[in-house]
């Protein structure tokens, strides 16, 4: 880190009233809604944004933005954000949500929004936890990893590996597609991803999808040090970081 | 092609799911969202062949989750949207109709009901009542029509969209497969050409102008951090569905004041009671019917006051009991007796009620 940065403005689209945020400290999703702001900021696009936040730490982002926002229920932000495209497609659409809500609960309406090519933007937070209900095990929990509900670590032969988001959505979406996996540890790279789906969504491309490594320091109950680890160092052997599909068929 | 729908009126022979699908172009909605079950099919059937002449949009969903949420999207959207369902589907519904009733979003879904529980039988039945009136994990602030024949159907589907959007609680028009798959005469019409003005909809997301300069952002939650919070939100709407319920009341009612005995029921069985109340009171039996129209808000006064007059009562229904239970409810305190012909799941001929009708004028417990 350098040591004589200046303090980044925070992103035009954020909502000042609502800040500081509401997330823990050291919690991956502030990061991630920093990327995302600064992204809506570049592409002039604040007056266009609907944005749709999941339950789940997610829903903590209900204020977050000066954007038309509508906090949802558990894993149906993607189908509230496609009801909202299908019925006003001039507008570009968000849907936030963390790896419970998207791979769990709302898996069947992310598996047919992808497939339909629906022309929206996800953008899930994978913490490899439920974070918001007090740290059970989510589909993306790590083989031996522990958690309330896997106190002696994720057994894989009892409760499976963990969910590969990005490599199923871009296994079944299709042609003008966008999917990638970033990390909130490669800051710049995940808010590229990010832009990259976006601006798929405004040429009217179809679905596209992030998926981003995130940290629960609450849930996963580590310091800095092992958090930063677990994130940058330790989740990207089973989750591999980088872009899964791309229209055109040049990934990164 | 993008002309009306319909001009002026016209008379035509239709099932009811066709009058449906009518009343929702002739209502000017824009967008439906559904997915497959019987006995609604056919109104996505219909939509999606009319609709397209008109613009109109249609997306078949993954499940009645997202057949519910994607028409809060598109509600969201400022545009008049809606859904049809029944049974198993009724239930996955629940989910977003709480959501729906609880950031008062004037969703319209279109419930044909089918034998339950669980899959059951797909033609008919009355059993989706408890749960379409008060189906969410909330306090039943909707509004639902219950029809009893096909010119209901369409009446009372274009009148859902202007209750919905007027008063912003999710509104049901509750039928079931009896009605959606018979055909039978209905006038369809413009709903301008009977002075019917539709109520106009509005974005709740996407208004113009940037949010934090031009305007303030929408920030729509369904979540608090305390009870207290929650507490107002819910008094407030509770307060104005209270208060807007004398308005969206409707009942019909014949021979009240000369009635011995009370026939109360509602949808298609409302149409065996009413033919067997009128030949009786024709043959000189003193009996009447009453009959909600809207099963939420329920016309409780106007019930009342029909029932005070009557030495008993009968609520004939095919279910268990379900409305039953909220003619009980708002009946509490009175002390007209209670009879009851109960047929969960089954049709019930004008005959039956008959029957049943004459056994206990005569005193004879049937
Ligand atoms: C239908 C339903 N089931 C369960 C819950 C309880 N619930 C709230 S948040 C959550 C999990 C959140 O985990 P995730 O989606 O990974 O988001 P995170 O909090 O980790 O960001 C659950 C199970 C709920 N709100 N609704
Ligand atoms: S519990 Fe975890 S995911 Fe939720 S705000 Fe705190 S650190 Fe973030
Ligand atoms: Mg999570």
């Amino acid at each position: 880190m350098e040591a004589k940065q200046i303090l980044p403005k925070m992103p035009k689209s954020w909502n000042p009233a609502s800040k500081p945020h509401k997330f823990c400290p050291g919690c991956g999703h502030g990061l991630v809604l920093k990327a995302l702001g600064q992204v809506i900021d570049e592409l002039n696009i604040q007056d266009r944004v609907v944005f749709g936040c999941d339950i789940g730490c997610s829903l903590l982002s209900w204020d977050f933005f000066n954007v038309d926002t509508v906090q949802t229920h558990h894993g149906r932000t993607t189908p509230v954000i496609v009801g909202i495209k299908r019925a006003n497609p001039e507008l570009i659409t968000i849907a936030y949500m963390g790896d419970g809500g998207g791979y769990a609960i709302g898996s069947q309406h992310l598996v047919n929004a992808a497939n339909r090519n629906d022309n929206i933007t996800a953008i899930l937070v994978n913490n490899t936890v439920y974070a918001m209900t007090g740290g059970q095990m989510a589909p993306t929990t790590m083989p031996d990893q522990k958690t309330e509900t896997t106190p002696y670590g994720r057994d894989i032969k009892e409760t499976g590996y963990p969910m590969l988001g990005p490599e199923m959505v871009a296994a079944i979406a299709h042609e003008g597609a966008y999917v990638a996996r970033g990390s909130i540890a490669k800051f710049r790279q995940l808010k590229t991803f990010i832009k990259k789906a976006i601006e798929n969504q405004m040429a009217g491309r179809g679905f596209s999808f992030v998926e981003a490594l995130s940290t629960c320091p609450t849930n996963w109950r580590t310091n800095a040090e092992k958090t930063w680890d677990f994130v940058e160092n330790i989740m990207p052997q089973y989750f591999p970081i980088g872009e899964y599909k791309v229209p055109g068929g040049k990934e990164e | 092609m993008g002309s009306k729908p319909i001009e002026g009126e016209r008379k035509v022979f239709m099932t009811g799911n066709e009058a449906v699908a009518w009343a929702a172009l002739a209502a000017g909605a824009d967008i439906m969202y559904g997915y497959p079950i019987t006995p609604q099919n056919e109104i996505m059937q219909y939509w999606t062949r009319l609709g397209p002449k008109y613009n109109k949009k249609f997306l078949q969903t993954e499940d009645e989750l997202s057949a519910g949420f994607t028409t809060i999207g598109g509600v969201l959207a400022g545009r008049r949207a809606f859904t049809a369902t029944a049974g198993p589907g009724n239930v996955l519904m629940q989910e977003p109709m709480s959501m729906a009733e609880a950031m008062r979003i004037p969703t319209v879904v279109v419930i044909q009901q089918r034998g339950g529980p669980s899959t059951a039988t797909v033609i008919y039945s009355q059993q989706e009542v408890t749960l379409t009136c008060f189906g969410g994990n909330g306090e039943g602030l909707r509004v639902v029509y219950s029809t009893s024949s096909h010119q209901d159907l369409f009446d009372y589907t274009i009148k859902a969209f202007n209750t919905a959007w007027k008063y912003r609680f999710p509104t049901f028009v509750l039928s079931d497969g009896y009605q959606a798959k018979m055909r039978e005469s209905v006038v369809i019409y413009d709903p301008e050409a009977r002075g019917i003005r539709m109520v106009p909809t509005e974005p709740f997301l996407g208004k113009a102008g940037t949010p934090g300069e031009d305007r303030p952002a929408a920030h729509l939650r369904n979540t608090y951090n305390i009870e207290e919070e929650l507490l107002e939100v819910l008094s407030k709407d509770i307060e104005e569905y209270e208060r807007v319920a004398p308005e969206i009341i409707e009942y019909d009612a014949y021979n009240t004041e000369n009635a011995d005995l009370l026939v109360i029921a509602h949808g298609v069985v409302f149409r065996s009671a009413a033919m067997a109340v009128k030949e009786l009171a024709n043959q000189g039996y003193k009996i009447g019917y009453f009959r909600p129209i809207t099963l939420r808000p329920f016309p409780r006064e106007q019930l009342r006051q029909a029932a005070q007059q009557a030495k008993q009562l009968l609520v004939v229904e095919s279910a268990y009991g379900q409305l039953l239970k909220i003619v009980q409810d708002n009946l509490y305190g009175l002390n007209v007796p209670i009879k009851t012909l109960l047929r969960p799941g089954v049709g019930i001929t004008p005959e039956e009620i008959a029957e049943k009708a004459k056994a206990l004028l005569a005193g004879k417990e049937a």
